[in-house]
Parts: structure tokens; sequence; C-alpha cells
């Protein structure tokens, strides 16, 4: 059992997705969803208190060996990644399954299948393995995406469709020259040849620039990120919540590429463009808050701005740095779909008024006091996780090249951010009707309420637990910063396995 | 050989380059084949080409590396099932607008 854990945050929503196909009924679906994603919390609180340890656990898929087979790879990062994973899925499926679900077909299916593609995702180090979960993560997410109705979410479905096909394109032509050059598609195999001479230097180089182009889409870095807004505003509350994850991914492949490959082989890949086209995400982020019409929209701009400061990281090549983003990370992907939540329930309560900035009914005072939360939460303000984060990241960033610009672009975003949430919140929540309202208000149900207090409850909790966890996110970026053990753990699987399976 | 093969390549990408640019969703949605044909065939192509040798390790004869056709059958699935959705959400959209415009509807 312990031996083949690293496969089960795969294979428990998958054999989730495959029994929801074969009973149709509503209410199963619900419960063997929510049965499934109790069960994938708890393998990935296992494999998360396993990886511990700082050993590099190899999963051989069909007992092949490394550079020949494809292999799930848990360290510190990928287990912790799942983890956020299975927390962010509890939750959004929790409230979806008031109501959500069923104003469309085949919800249920579709969300685990999403899970299944972003756990995929963090555990494999195979390259090409890496494309077809982050297909099946994509293909789930286009039919999520419109789930629901309406002209809105159908045409923000077309550009991302669109855009992230041609992004599909560019990565099969990067893999296509990788393994044309190398000859090889596994992540660690590729970082050992790249470092030996005998092959060409220019080939590999353009396929990592193309890798990296695809990464930055999906992490929504500046040229490529005018889909994101639109579509995470357009998309329902729990599937945007779940999305919140989504451009993390990017994120994490960026960091995971750079360290394993990059960082020996070809390490001024990076430097020069990277940290510009972040801090001009930021200011694009910041000024866009303050141009949306609706919570939801917010929230999306918000995203983007955390994948903005997170994308500060990969340049800089600092374990301290690392260190500090991936705090980062844990509280601004809780926070982010924390935040799409509250709108949801706002939305809920103000009945025809939805979500819009406009004078409307009134909301309950725990929705109010959530909102409260995860607003100051997300503009960085104590006493909350995202300060926290936001200093831890300041700090590290402060003895970097650019280290003067990342604070005057940080800082004044946090300003700009903070303005148009102060500004619109108001209008929001305290700004009394002039006519009755349009519509009478929903009532909002126990697991609406239930999840979205689970996502606003880490903000303070991450934040009272700033200690152990940044000791944690130390001890994961001093992992993934040593690519060395990476490569020898992952080529020489197949002894480490058998020793570890006899154990 | 190669130069044919390039060429292929390069016709396909341009057209499927200049149809994903084009504002109806129709041609979009052939630049995405087009598109995706000039990916296969680059793929393919990244095992060498190679005339009359399998891709099985027989003694003494020459072979193919199977690989890149394991990846390019892999691709053509996958592609052509976005490809299908892409047509279904582009339907659905002239079906709620009444306009096959990328940005339909977008000032009603």
């Amino acid at each position: 059992m312990r031996a083949h854990l690293p496969i089960l945050p795969i294979l428990i929503p998958f054999a989730a997705a495959l029994l929801q196909m074969a009973c149709t009924r509503l209410a199963w679906q619900r419960a063997i969803g929510l049965a499934a994603t109790v069960l994938l919390l708890l393998a990935c609180i296992w494999l998360t208190a396993l990886s511990d340890d700082g050993l590099l656990r190899v999963y051989a898929l069909g007992d092949w060996p490394a550079p020949y087979g494809i292999v799930l790879v848990v360290d510190r990062l990928a287990a912790m990644m799942t983890l956020l994973c299975a927390i962010l899925g509890l939750a959004t499926l929790l409230y979806a399954s008031a109501g959500f679900d069923a104003r469309g077909q085949h919800f249920h299916p579709l969300f685990q299948l999403q899970l299944v593609g972003l756990c995929g995702a963090f555990l494999t180090g195979d390259l090409f393995n890496l494309f077809v979960f982050f297909e099946v993560m994509l293909l789930a997410s286009y039919t999520l995406l419109a789930h629901g109705g309406g002209l809105a979410r159908t045409r923000a479905g077309i550009s991302y469709v669109v855009l992230n096909l041609i992004g599909s394109a560019l990565f099969l032509i990067a893999l296509g020259l990788l393994y044309g050059t190398l000859g090889t598609l596994n992540l660690a195999d590729m970082a050992s040849r790249l470092t030996q001479t005998g092959h060409d230097a220019a080939l590999p180089r353009l396929a990592f620039a193309l890798l990296l182009a695809v990464f930055a889409l999906k992490a929504g870095l500046l040229p490529l990120s005018f889909w994101l807004p639109p579509t995470y505003g357009a998309a329902g509350a729990p599937v945007a919540a779940l999305f919140a994850i989504m451009t993390k991914v990017g994120i994490v492949a960026i960091l995971r590429v750079q360290a394993v490959a990059l960082a020996p082989a070809m390490p001024d890949l990076l430097a020069g463009w990277l940290t510009t086209l972040a801090l001009a995400t930021i200011v694009f982020a910041a000024l866009g808050a303050l141009t949306a019409d609706r919570l939801r929209a917010l929230a999306a701009w918000l995203v983007l701005l955390s994948a903005g400061s997170l994308l500060l990281v990969p340049a800089a090549t600092d374990e301290r740095v690392v260190a500090a983003a991936i705090y980062y990370l844990l509280q601004s992907t809780l926070t982010g779909a924390a935040f799409f939540l509250v709108a949801g329930l706002i939305a809920v309560q103000r009945g025809g008024c939805g979500d819009d900035f406009r004078a409307g009914p009134p909301t309950a005072t725990w929705v109010k006091l959530a909102f409260l939360v995860v607003a100051a939460s997300s503009a960085g303000l104590p006493p909350f996780a995202g300060f926290v984060g936001k200093l831890m990241l300041l700090t590290a960033l402060r003895q970097t090249a650019a280290g003067t610009a990342t604070w005057i672009v940080l800082l004044g975003a946090g300003f700009l951010v903070m303005a148009a949430l102060a500004r619109q919140g108001c209008i929001l929540l305290w700004k009394p009707p002039l006519e009755r309202a349009p519509q009478p208000a929903a009532a909002v149900t126990w697991q609406q309420a239930t999840a979205t207090l689970l996502l606003v409850a880490a903000a303070p909790l991450l934040a009272i637990l700033a200690g152990p966890l940044s000791d944690y996110a130390q001890r994961t970026a001093s992992q993934l910063q040593t690519p060395g053990a990476y490569v020898a753990g992952v080529l020489g699987a197949q002894a480490a396995a058998t020793g570890h399976g006899a154990r | 050989m190669e130069a044919l093969l390039a060429t292929a390549i390069a016709v396909l990408t341009a057209c499927g380059v200049f149809l994903i640019l084009r504002a109806r969703t129709f041609p979009v949605l052939l630049g995405l084949t087009l598109l995706s044909y000039a990916v296969n065939l680059f793929l393919f192509a990244s095992g060498r080409l190679q005339l009359d040798a399998p891709p099985l390790i027989r003694a003494g004869a020459s072979y193919t590396d199977p690989l890149p056709q394991a990846l390019v059958l892999t691709a053509i699935v996958i592609g052509f099932g976005m490809t299908g959705y892409l047509a279904m959400l582009a339907l659905r959209a002239l079906a709620e607008s009444g306009d096959d415009h990328v940005d339909a509807g977008k000032d009603s």
C-alpha cells in the first residue's frame, strides 16, 4: 500500500469519475464525489507527511525503469501541491453540491477528471506525460467553464479553448525538438544529458524557451494573460475557485523545469525578461482590479496579481526566495479560492443584483465578515496570511538585482488593490438599495456556508501557523534546488524503488 | 525527402496561423486543424526519417524509432477531441448570439 501511495492521488479521482459516469443519479454522484475527495485528501495528507523525510519517492508505472518508462516523482513540492489541490477540491465540491452541479450535465465526473489532471501534472516526472495531464486538466476545465450555460461563458470559453489549443501545439513542437535532439522525454534524464556534450546546443534552448512560453500562458504572464480575467470572471463561483490552482500549475512547472534542467545547463535563459514581464503583469492586474464591475471579475484580477508576484521568483534562483514563494503560493491559492466562494455567497444573498457593484439588498453579517477577512488578506493587510506571505516575499526579493523595482511595484499594487477593495466593498455591502430588490434572495445552504468558511479560515490559520509552514517551505525549497539529488533519485529509481518496497 | 517534409510542415503552419488570426470561428477552427497536422508531422519527424524500416527491433535489420509514432497517436487523439469540443462550443455561441464572430455578441 505504501509503495503504491504516489499513484493514489491520480487513481482515486479517476475511479470516482468512472463510477459517477456509471450511475447518473445526482445524489449518488454527489456522495461518490464527496467520499472520493475526502479519500483523496487523506491520501494526500499521508503522502505529504511521508515525503517530509526528504527522500525522493519514485513510482515507476508498470515497473519500467526510469528513462524508458513513465515515472511519478514525489518530493515535498509535489506532495504539498497535491494536498493543496485536494483541500481546494473538497471545499469547492461541497459548495457545488448545494445545487450548482444540477445546472448542467456531467458536472461530477468532469470535476473528478479535473482533479486527476491537476494531481497528475504535479506528480509526473516525464514531460510528455505532463502534456497529457495538462490536456486532461484543460479538457475538464473547458467543460466546467461552460457549466451553467450563458453567452458570457460560451464566449469566454471560445477564446480560452483556442488559446490553449495553440499552447498545446507549441508544447508538442517543444517536445518534438527535445526528443529529436536529446533522445529522451524524462525530465531527469534530459537534465543529465543537457550537461553532457555531443548534442546541438541551440535546439534544446529553443525548445525550453517554447516550453516556458506554454507554461507562461497557463500561469498568465503579461502578453499571454488577457484570457485570464474574462475566463475566471465568467465561470461559476465553485469552478472559478477550483481554477485558482490552475495558474499555479504553470508556475510550479516553471519552477521545476528551472531548478532541474535549466539551472545546471542554461542558467541565463530566464534572465532579463521574466522579472520585467512579471512586474508588468502585477501592474496590469492592479490596474485591472480598479476597472472590475463585479466582485468575481475583481477576484479574477487578484488571481492574476498573485500569479504575477509568483513569476518574480523563478529568475531569482535563490533558495530563500523560493521558500517565500511557496508560502505565498499556499496562501494566495486558498485566499483566491475563498474570494470566489464569498463572491458567490454575496451573489446568492443579493438575489437579482448578483455581485455587481451597485446598491442592493443587504447581506448577512457573517458574509460581510468573511468578505473583510479575504479582502484584507488579498490586499496584504495584517494580521492575515496575505500580509505574512507578502512580507516574506518582499524580504527575500530585496537582495536580488531587481529588488528596488520589485518593492515599488508590489507595494504600489497592494495600495491599488486595497483602494479597489475598500471602494467596491463599501458599495457592495453597505450602500442601501434605492428601490426594492428586483428578485428575492435565495437562502444560503449549509454546504455553501461550510465550504466558504473552510477556505476563509485558511487566511487566519496560515498566519498563525506561519512559523512551521515557513520552515516546511524552506525544506521544500532546498529539496527543489538540489537538482543533482532529483536526477540521481529518478535515474537510480529501480534500486531505490525495490528497496523502498521491501521496507 | 527532408526538404519535402519541411516544406509541407512550413506550408501547413503558415496556413494554420493565417486562418487562426481570422475573426470568424469556422476559419479559426480550420486553422487549428491545419496547425495540429503540422505539429503531428513535426513530431513524427523527431524520430528521423527512414524508408522501409519497421518500428520493430530485429536482428540484422534496420528499424525506426517507435516512440514518436506513439506520441503522434496520442497527440492526434487529444487534438481531435479538443477540436471537436471547440466546434460544439462555436455552434453554441452561434445559436446563442446569432453571430459566428469570435467575440460574438460582445455589445449586446
